[in-house]
């Protein structure tokens, strides 16, 4: 596929999730997580940084993503603003790991227009930073998400309200984002 | 965890949001309304507002001072945005110089030079100095809290402009007040107190704008 049909792709899908089309989203999300995978395996190989971590960055990067998805303009092209996306994840995730290293944006704009397989790799640093969520919060997290129930059977599980099991799936997530950050030096 | 699982989960939390623009607006309108209440209730309009409404001094410098908040406006709106690096939608930032420089060049032909200095200094400038600071902070903050939103990748300059946005706001209310209405007088002290906000607003920004 070119690099034009796929930025098209995710322009429509990302703008139908903005609208509310879950569906559009995950598409989106499923579609744009094999480039940042072979994005992040790639840096990870030139700064010298085991390949297995780079799914802890691809997991960040589709946080950041998720959580920043308003600053995405809708009248410009999606692919630089995920490269920047992920360009700025992957220096703060070297930052962690005590290097600095100046990493140019064309590197992952290149590499965003490329093609690769893949399959559900796991990554060990989100399990960590779940660990230190509140238990409910972590209930929520790990039921939508590992046992892949809808936010509907999660609050019927745990006797919440559907509305409350959203606020607190949504504040988990800013929570884990904001945990990533703390980890910086 | 898997990342196709962490997918699903990120695919539920969606939920419709404002667009960065409507916040930020929203931000900046807040802080106007916060500095018009500080203007109303400390500050006030100078004795002699009828009169000087007349005065093209005192109009220009309304000029001078809402074209430094529509522009720094827009340009924090652009740098807000992760992939706002290498395009130019910064360069309106100079208007404000531009204009103010060019309203000087026309104040020192058509004035005597033996009333430059006194134009320049002008009777208010400390207070000047002080006042457009702390009508700024209400803004600054109101901005600051809807830039949270935002992912900028400079984050310090992110916030100096803002800063700029900021005072820009300040100063308009500012110059309802001050007496002193020569271009002489805007270009030796307002640039001064912008640059103080702008310069504290680039250190919160680097640390506050961080995500």
């Amino acid at each position: 596929m070119k690099i034009s049909d796929r930025d098209g792709e995710w322009s429509v899908w990302m703008r139908a999730a903005i609208e509310g089309d879950a569906e559009a989203y995950h598409r989106f999300l499923v579609s744009v997580t094999p480039c940042l995978r072979s994005m992040a395996c790639r840096r990870c190989r030139i700064v010298g940084v085991a390949e297995t971590e780079a799914e802890d960055i691809v997991q960040e990067v589709l946080l950041t993503i998720h959580l920043k998805r308003t600053t995405w303009d809708p009248s410009r092209p999606i692919r630089p603003w995920i490269a920047a996306i992920t360009r700025n994840k992957f220096v703060d995730a070297l930052r962690r790991r005590g290097r600095h290293v100046v990493v140019p944006i064309d590197d992952f704009l290149e590499i965003l227009g490329e093609e690769e397989k893949d399959d559900g790799l796991s990554a060990r640093e989100m399990d960590r930073l779940l660990s230190q969520l509140k238990t409910q919060q972590r209930a929520i997290v790990q039921s939508v998400s590992i046992e892949g129930n809808s936010i509907k059977d999660t609050a019927a599980q745990l006797k919440m309200s559907e509305g409350a099991v959203r606020v607190a799936l949504h504040r988990a997530l800013k929570m884990l984002a904001s945990l990533y950050r703390s980890h910086e030096a | 965890m898997k990342t196709d699982e962490f997918i699903n989960t990120l695919a539920s939390d969606l939920r419709p949001q404002h667009s960065l623009h409507w916040v930020l607006l929203c931000g900046l309108l807040c802080g106007a309304l916060l500095a018009a209440l500080a203007f109303a209730v400390f500050l006030g309009f100078r004795s002699d507002i009828l009169s000087a409404l007349t005065s093209i001094r005192f109009l220009f410098k309304f000029v001078v001072t809402l074209t430094l908040a529509i522009t720094a406006t827009y340009a924090t709106l652009n740098l807000a945005r992760p992939d706002s690096a290498g395009n130019h939608r910064s360069w309106s930032l100079l208007l404000t110089p531009v204009i103010l420089v060019g309203a000087v060049a026309v104040e020192l032909m058509v004035l005597p030079s033996r009333s430059w200095e006194d134009n320049l200094v002008g009777h208010n400038a400390t207070h000047c100095l002080t006042v457009i600071p702390l009508l700024s902070a209400g803004p600054l903050l109101c901005i600051f809290a809807a830039l949270r939103r935002g992912a900028p990748s400079e984050p310090g300059l992110t916030g100096a402009v803002a800063g700029l946005a900021a005072s820009g706001i300040g100063a308009t209310f500012y110059a309802a007040n001050c007496t002193d209405d020569s271009p002489l007088f805007v270009v030796a002290w307002y640039p001064l107190a912008v640059l103080i906000v702008a310069g504290v607003a680039y250190f919160i920004g680097a640390r506050a704008l961080r995500w």
